[in-house]
C-alpha cells in the first residue's frame, strides 16, 4: 500500500476511535458540568455498554434494533442507581472525595462485570458485515460509518436537547452556576441525577459502537475512561465541542503514532501531545482560565 | 513534631519492635514490608496532597524509577546497590523538577490529568525500553542490599530495615509539617491567593514538595527493589498510582498518620479478600465505597471522631 494510501488508512481508524473518544468526552463533562466531579466510572460505562450488548443480542439473540435501546435503558439506569447509592449518600462533598467514591464505584462495576461475564473476552458481530469498502485506495470498514455516524447523530440530538428543551437549558444553567440556577427554581438535585442518567446513557452507547471493533472485556474500562477524560481536558473541561475536537484529535494523533513510528508508544505519543498542550495552556484549547482555577482540590 | 505526635511515634515503634516476637508467621512478616514500603510513599504523597493540596496521579512513576534505577544498575552494571540507590533518589529528584515546574501551574483536575499523563508515560517507557529494563517480562535476579556488614535477606532482617526507613521519614515528616515551611505549606493548601499575598513562594514550595514526595517515592522503589529482587512494568503502571492516592485519602488526607493507616489498611485487605477469588475486585470495591460514604474525611478522621465521644463519655 503507498503511503498516502497508509496515512488515510490511519486516519480513518483514527476519526473512528476519536469519535468513540469524543462521546467518552462528552459524558465527562455533562456530569462535570452539574457536579464538577471526574467521573473515573465513565469507562466502566462504556464497557458495560459493550456486554451488556453482547448479552442482549449474542447471549439471547436479540435483532439490533432492540438491544441497542435496551442497552442504552439498562445503563440510564445503572446511571441513576450510581448517583442515588454513591453520589448522593456523601453528607459533605469535597472534590477529592468524590474522585475516590467514582474510583471505587468504577471497582465495584468491574467486580461486576467480572462476575457476570467472567475474564473472557467477548465479541460483538459488526452491525453490517465485514467486507471492506475501498476508499481513496485504503478499506473502509462498514462498522467505521456506523461509529461515525451515530456519534454525529448523538452529539446532534445532546446539543438540540442542552439548547431548545427546557431540561437541557436548566442543566445548563445549573453548570454556569448552580446557585443561581437554584434559586430560580430549579430543582439541582434532579439535574444532578438526570446528569449521572444521561452521561451513562452516552457512554453505554460509545460502548456499544467500539466494541464491534476492539472487542469486550471487563477490564478495558479504564484505558477508555483515560483517553476520555484526556480529550475532555485537552478540549477544556466542561466545554461541549472543545470535547468533541480534543476526541477526534487524540483519535487521530494516536493512529497516526500507531502507525507510523512504533504501535507499542501510541498511548505515549498522545498523552505527550496533551501534556505539551496543558503545559503552553493550561486550561485546555478552548477552556477558559478561570474555570480551570475555580474549581481546585 | 508536638507531643502527642511524639508518644505515637513511641509507641508505633514500641509496637513494630515487638510484632515480630509475637507474629513469626513469615507470610505476616512480608506483608508488613510491603506495608513499610507503600506507607513511605504515601506519606509522601499525603504532603503533597494534604498539605500541599496538589494532587499527583502518577506517583507511580517515581515509584518506578527508583526501582528500575536501582535494577538495572545493580543487576545489569555492577554497582553498589546504596550508589544505585543515590542515584534513584537524584534522577527522581531531576525528573520531578522537570516535570513540576509546568505541571504545577496547573490546577485542580488539569493537574490531575497531567500527572497521570506523565505516570503513563512512565510507565510506556518502561515496557518499551526493552534494551535497558526488559521489557514487559522485567529485570531479575537482583542483589540483596546490605547495611553496616548485616545483608537484608531475610524476611525479619527486610522488616526491621524497611521500618527504619519508614520511621526516619515519618519524623522528618512531621518536623517538616511543623515547621515554617509547613505552616506555608497549609496557607497554600487552603488558598493560594492569600499565601501568596503573604509573600510566600509558592510555586517554589509547591516544587519542594513534589521533590520531596517524589524522592520518598524512589527510596520506596529502591527499597521494593532489593527485597522482592525482580521488577516488571506491573507494578508501577495507573492503577498503583490510583491505589496511593486512595491510600491517602482514605487514611485521611489531613495527617501524615492517615496515609500511614491508608497504606496498611490497602496493603492488607487485598491479602485477606485474595480468599473470596472472584468476588475479590466487588468486596474491595464495596468497602472502599462504604469507607468514603461514612467516613468522608477517612479513617483518622473517624477514629478521631470516636476518641473524642468517648472522652466527652469518660
Amino acid at each position: 500500500m503507498p503511503l498516502y494510501s497508509q496515512i488515510i488508512q490511519y486516519v480513518l481508524s483514527g476519526i473512528t476511535i476519536g469519535s468513540v473518544y469524543a462521546i467518552i468526552a462528552l459524558g465527562f463533562n455533562i456530569i462535570y458540568n452539574s457536579t464538577s466531579i471526574i467521573n473515573f466510572a465513565q469507562g466502566e460505562f462504556v464497557m458495560l455498554g459493550g456486554l451488556t450488548m453482547i448479552f442482549f443480542t449474542v447471549m439471547l439473540k436479540f435483532p439490533l434494533v432492540i438491544g441497542f435501546p435496551l442497552t442504552v435503558l439498562v445503563l440510564t439506569l445503572i446511571g441513576i442507581i450510581m448517583e442515588r447509592f454513591a453520589i448522593s449518600p456523601i453528607k459533605k462533598p469535597t472534590v477529592v472525595t468524590l474522585i475516590i467514591v467514582t474510583i471505587a464505584v468504577s471497582i465495584l462495576f468491574k467486580g461486576i462485570a467480572m462476575l457476570v461475564w467472567g475474564k473472557d473476552t467477548h465479541f460483538l458481530p459488526p452491525f453490517s458485515g465485514e467486507k471492506g469498502i475501498a476508499f481513496m485506495g485504503a478499506s473502509l470498514n462498514p462498522q467505521y460509518i456506523w461509529v461515525v455516524g451515530i456519534t454525529v447523530v448523538v452529539v446532534v440530538l445532546l446539543s438540540v436537547f442542552f439548547k431548545y428543551t427546557i431540561i437541557g437549558k436548566a442543566m445548563t444553567a445549573c453548570a454556569v452556576n448552580r446557585t443561581a440556577a437554584s434559586l430560580m427554581g430549579i430543582n439541582v438535585k434532579r439535574m444532578v441525577l438526570l446528569s449521572f442518567a444521561l452521561s451513562a446513557a452516552i457512554g453505554g452507547i460509545a460502548g456499544i459502537i467500539i466494541t464491534p471493533i476492539t472487542l469486550m472485556s471487563y477490564d478495558n474500562g479504564a484505558i477508555l475512561g483515560l483517553k476520555g477524560f484526556g480529550a475532555a481536558v485537552l478540549g477544556g473541561l466542561g466545554n461541549f465541542y472543545g470535547a468533541i475536537f480534543a476526541g477526534l484529535l487524540l483519535g487521530v494523533m494516536e493512529s497516526l503514532g500507531a502507525g507510523l513510528v512504533h504501535s507499542g508508544y501510541k498511548d505515549a505519543i498522545a498523552l505527550l501531545v496533551l501534556l505539551l498542550v496543558l503545559f503552553i495552556k493550561p486550561s485546555g484549547i478552548f477552556g477558559v482560565t478561570e474555570a480551570s482555577g475555580f474549581k481546585k482540590f | 513534631m508536638d507531643k502527642k505526635d511524639s508518644l505515637t511515634l513511641l509507641i508505633l515503634t514500641v509496637c513494630l519492635v515487638i510484632f515480630p516476637f509475637i507474629v513469626t508467621n513469615t507470610y505476616y512478616i512480608s506483608t508488613m514490608v510491603f506495608v513499610g514500603i507503600n506507607g513511605i510513599i504515601a506519606i509522601g504523597l499525603s504532603l503533597l496532597m494534604g498539605y500541599a493540596g496538589q494532587i499527583s496521579i502518577g506517583h507511580a512513576a517515581f515509584f518506578g524509577l527508583g526501582a528500575y534505577t536501582s535494577a538495572v544498575l545493580t543487576a545489569k552494571l555492577g554497582f553498589h546497590p546504596w550508589g544505585a540507590f543515590f542515584l534513584g533518589i537524584l534522577l527522581s529528584s531531576c525528573i520531578a523538577l522537570i516535570i513540576g515546574i509546568p505541571s504545577l501551574k496547573l490546577k485542580g483536575h488539569y493537574l490531575a490529568m497531567a500527572t497521570l499523563g506523565f505516570g503513563e508515560i512512565t510507565y510506556i517507557v518502561f515496557n518499551e525500553l526493552t534494551d535497558i529494563t526488559g521489557g514487559p517480562s522485567g529485570i531479575g535476579d537482583i542483589p540483596k542490599i546490605s547495611l553496616a556488614g548485616y545483608t537484608m535477606n531475610t524476611d525479619i532482617k527486610y522488616y526491621f530495615f524497611v521500618w527504619a526507613f519508614l520511621l526516619l521519614i515519618l519524623t522528618f515528616s512531621l518536623n517538616l509539617i511543623h515547621s515554617r515551611i509547613g505552616r506555608a505549606l497549609r496557607s497554600i493548601h487552603d488558598s493560594e491567593v492569600a499565601a501568596n499575598a503573604m509573600g510566600i513562594n509558592t510555586g517554589k514550595l509547591k516544587i519542594q514538595v513534589f521533590m520531596i514526595s517524589a524522592v520518598f517515592g524512589s527510596v520506596a522503589g529502591s527499597l521494593y527493589t532489593h527485597y522482592v529482587t525482580f521488577v516488571s512494568p506491573s507494578s508501577f503502571g495507573l492503577f498503583f498510582s490510583i491505589l496511593l492516592v486512595m491510600m491517602v485519602v482514605i487514611g485521611g488526607m489531613h495527617s501524615v498518620w492517615g496515609a500511614l493507616i491508608g497504606a496498611a489498611l490497602l496493603t492488607i485487605l487485598p491479602e485477606f479478600l485474595r480468599a473470596l477469588k472472584d468476588f475479590e475486585i466487588f468486596v474491595y470495591g464495596s468497602v472502599l465505597l462504604l469507607i468514603m460514604i461514612f467516613l468522608p474525611r477517612g479513617l483518622i478522621g473517624g477514629l478521631e471522631y470516636l476518641f473524642n465521644r468517648l472522652i466527652k463519655k469518660v
